[in-house]
């Protein structure tokens, strides 16, 4: 859902430059590389980078705490969609009406000044909190939802990769047939064709602006799940003479298509919406100056408002400005513009844009379920990382089957989640996906690369990979993997922590039920604190299991040598 | 004279009757927006019958059912179509208190509606707010219901998973022992002629005596 969001921050149809510049130098290199070790290896993450080198058992298992905390926070958007889902039954949707206050003779007071889909979301949803400090109890039906999602998750997973193979074909087939009704349907809806042209008209001087290109860098290294472990996993179980080339090149290409795909679709439907709030703007101008002035009813329209209004200005001055500081200056440009990402396009603008479709429970029914189908995807791929090392490990599966180590780590995954559903459990959400995986994976793909072009070997690399597949390695991909890509990533990584130094302490938006808006507060210093300790614990695996290796070692060499 | 009094009594009566008056009511008319081309121009004889409306729900009231439609006044009728509305007592000298026109009008606003075909956001009374429906509580909430049949079906589903995989295992672990018992019949069962199986002797290109082939079945099998 970021790539929508990019494109429209960055420039539109000009965002799209910088986007494939970064698929084809970082994407697909990186993405090969993680495809062609995990075939080589055989293994999972752990085992596979042991292998490569003793020291570097780390990045695997690095990886497999990046994933556990992905898992623990990333099925709560599988609970809200359930959530949804469940309520897309009632005639009329539950967020497009207001409900009543508690004399019946108006609209709840937090609906009024906000938008019923915005109270729908914060208030009935979330009950969020004033703050993160404001913990407040756990909501029970979140927490339904939610142990409703890790039974799921639980379900297919169970029987391991094979059953979760046939699953997968499911849930990422379906998003492709809903997607498509979508576009059908989002193309024929009054006001798309001005999203879609505001989307695809390019602003050149955007790409003159760095943090497109730095943005469109984390976009493509985020979206294809370079770093998670779950690539290698996967790619173990691949056939050796796969031409995982060609698989990455093509999975590459089929992530980047779908996301500017699934961008058309949002853009249509954001110009439905921004024309629909437009005209509803357009309509509360006219009946104000209807009111006050007491024209005749229908005589203002879209189309004479500028002149009527000048009119009245000129021989009604004073009663005119009385009414002007209420009218509202409706501008398309404005509602277009409002960008919004993450949980807040999901659930609240697609939601509104919706409401206002004909058989508007179909339209919300699909939507959720596609939703559900690529959170219950994207749990699975997450999911199988963490299983693969432990179901590897003879240690784990000699003493519990399959089954109960799968049902364990639903459990334990589940207890935790249970945060996320507390009053304040938004604003913890909006932390751990923030920061529980942004930097320590760019940290683990620049160990990674490392380690494969010069611990491993380059030349070495590629005489296995000639031996497994029977194909050679081209310079291109040589050359990314040696210099280009790893330079691209510390960069990123040094603009991150600049970034972060110059804007001094971190911030985040509380939802305000007096205001009926988000407002921006500081984080905590308990919060900051949870905020390090996420990107250390994962980032410390790293060296502390290279050094952990080391002393061993150190200890067995000075063992042996009495010994003999 | 009586042109004095009528004179009069209008005079009376236009005072009684004037914007922001006290216990004087606004009305907004939206009819083009609720009708469009359905839509009736608002004349006299439609005044009429917003007067006998206004007078028929006075009469409701208890104490007021002597209210005619001479009871009621209107005045600054606009374009829009707006206009405010007295309801004087039976002697025309004062008007009746806006909290009683007010409960009066609250309860029969659905019939003055649908006698002019608007609803409350097209015939509005300005001061007099309208009571909204009670939003439609089932007893058990639809979603709940749902989210119950989902849940029901992912726990049968995930115990059926759980005892074919614990059935299978311990197949697994008797199998070994019904794989030796087969193995041994298997072995009584390899047909030996001087010492050497059958078996090889077909795969290793021996030839099979015809003769003695069809001597065996002319037997009939057991």
């Amino acid at each position: 859902w970021r790539f929508p969001y990019l494109c429209q921050m960055y420039g539109g149809g000009s965002f799209l430059v910088p986007y494939l510049v970064m698929l084809i130098v970082e994407g697909m290199p990186l993405l090969y590389l993680e495809l062609a070790v995990g075939q080589r290896m055989r293994q999972g993450s752990i085992g596979a980078w042991k292998t490569i080198s003793p020291y570097l058992g780390g990045v695997g298992l690095a990886s497999v705490v990046v994933s556990f905390f992905l898992s623990m926070y990333y099925n709560i958007i599988n609970a809200w969609a359930f959530w949804y889902l469940f309520h897309s039954f009632q005639d009329p949707l539950p967020w497009s009406v207001c409900p009543l206050n508690d004399n019946h003779t108006g609209y709840d007071e937090e609906c009024e000044k906000a938008s019923s889909t915005q109270y729908f979301w914060y208030r009935k949803t979330l009950n969020i909190s004033p703050s993160i400090q404001d913990s407040g109890r756990v909501q029970w039906e979140p927490a339904l939802c939610l142990v409703l999602a890790w039974l799921v998750v639980y379900l297919c997973v169970l029987r391991g990769t094979q059953s979760t193979g046939k699953v997968v074909y499911f849930t990422a087939l379906l998003p492709y047939c809903v997607l498509i009704i979508y576009l059908v349907r989002g193309l024929t809806l009054h006001g798309a064709t001005n999203g879609l042209a505001y989307m695809f008209t390019p602003k050149l001087e955007q790409l003159a602006n760095p943090k497109a290109w730095i943005n469109a860098a984390t976009q493509i290294f985020f979206s294809l799940g370079l770093g998670f472990g779950s690539l290698i996993a996967f790619a173990s179980y691949n056939e050796p003479s796969n031409n995982c080339q060609k698989h990455a090149i093509i999975v590459s290409l089929i992530n980047s298509s779908t996301s500017i795909f699934a961008s058309i679709v949002t853009f249509s439907i954001y110009g439905f919406k921004a024309t629909f709030n437009y005209e509803s703007c357009l309509n509360k101008v006219i009946l104000l100056l209807t009111n006050s002035f007491d024209l005749e009813d229908g005589f203002l329209t879209a189309s004479n408002l500028e002149q009527v209004k000048g009119y009245l200005a000129s021989t009604f001055p004073g009663k005119y400005s009385e009414v002007l500081p209420q009218m509202r200056n409706c501008s398309l440009q404005a509602e277009l513009a409002t960008a919004v990402q993450g949980t807040g396009l999901s659930f609240i603008v697609y939601t509104e844009a919706i409401k206002n479709m004909e058989v508007s429970q179909l339209w919300s029914v699909l939507y959720f379920f596609m939703l559900l189908m690529l959170g219950i995807g994207s749990m699975l791929g997450n999911t199988a990382a963490i299983l693969t090392p432990l179901t590897d490990s003879k240690v784990v599966s000699s003493h519990l089957p399959k089954e109960a180590i799968s049902g364990l780590v639903c459990l334990v995954n589940c207890v935790i989640g249970l945060v996320f559903t507390m009053e304040s459990g938004n604003y913890w959400f909006d932390i751990f996906n923030d920061y529980a995986a942004t930097l320590s994976l760019l940290l683990i793909v620049l160990v990674e690369t490392i380690a494969v072009c010069y611990v491993y070997g380059l030349r070495r690399f590629e005489s296995d990979l000639e031996a497994m597949t029977g194909r050679g390695l081209n310079w291109y991909w040589k050359a990314m993997w040696a210099g280009v890509s790893p330079l691209l990533i510390v960069s990123l990584f040094v603009f991150y922590l600049s970034d972060y130094i110059l804007t001094g302490t971190l911030q985040y938006q509380a939802w305000d039920a007096f205001q009926g808006q988000l407002v921006t507060k500081d984080y905590p210093p308990y919060a900051l604190a949870v905020i390090g300790l996420l990107v250390a614990s994962s980032i410390m695996c790293i060296p502390l299991v290279a050094l952990g290796t080391f002393i061993t070692r150190c200890l067995k060499r000075g063992d042996t040598p009495p010994a003999a | 004279m009586l042109c004095l009094l009528f004179f009069l009594v209008t005079a009376v009566g236009a005072e009684l009757c004037q914007p922001d008056a006290e216990n004087a009511f606004k009305v907004r008319l939206s009819i083009r927006t609720a009708l469009g081309d359905k839509a009736y121009a608002w004349d006299t004889n439609e005044e009429y019958l917003f007067k006998a409306m206004v007078a028929f729900s006075m009469r409701k009231v208890p104490n007021r059912e002597t209210t005619e439609i001479s009871h009621v006044l209107l005045c600054n009728v606009t374009q829009r179509v707006s206009f405010w509305f007295v309801v004087t007592d039976p002697s025309k000298n004062h008007t009746l208190p806006a909290v009683e026109i007010q409960s009066a009008i609250r309860m029969n606003r659905n019939r003055i509606n649908s006698a002019f075909f608007l609803n409350d956001q097209t015939l509005e009374f300005l001061k007099i707010p309208s009571t909204l429906a009670p939003p439609t509580d089932p007893t058990m909430p639809i979603w709940m219901i749902i989210f119950s049949v989902i849940f029901c079906i992912v726990i049968v589903a995930v115990m059926l998973l759980i005892f074919s995989g614990i059935r299978q295992r311990r197949r697994k672990s008797k199998g070994p022992s019904e794989v030796d018992d087969t193995e041994d019949k298997c072995e009584n069962m390899i047909t030996i002629e001087n010492g050497i199986p059958c078996d090889p002797l077909d795969t290793k290109g021996g030839h099979i005596n015809d003769v003695f082939m069809t001597e065996d079945e002319r037997l009939t099998p057991l």
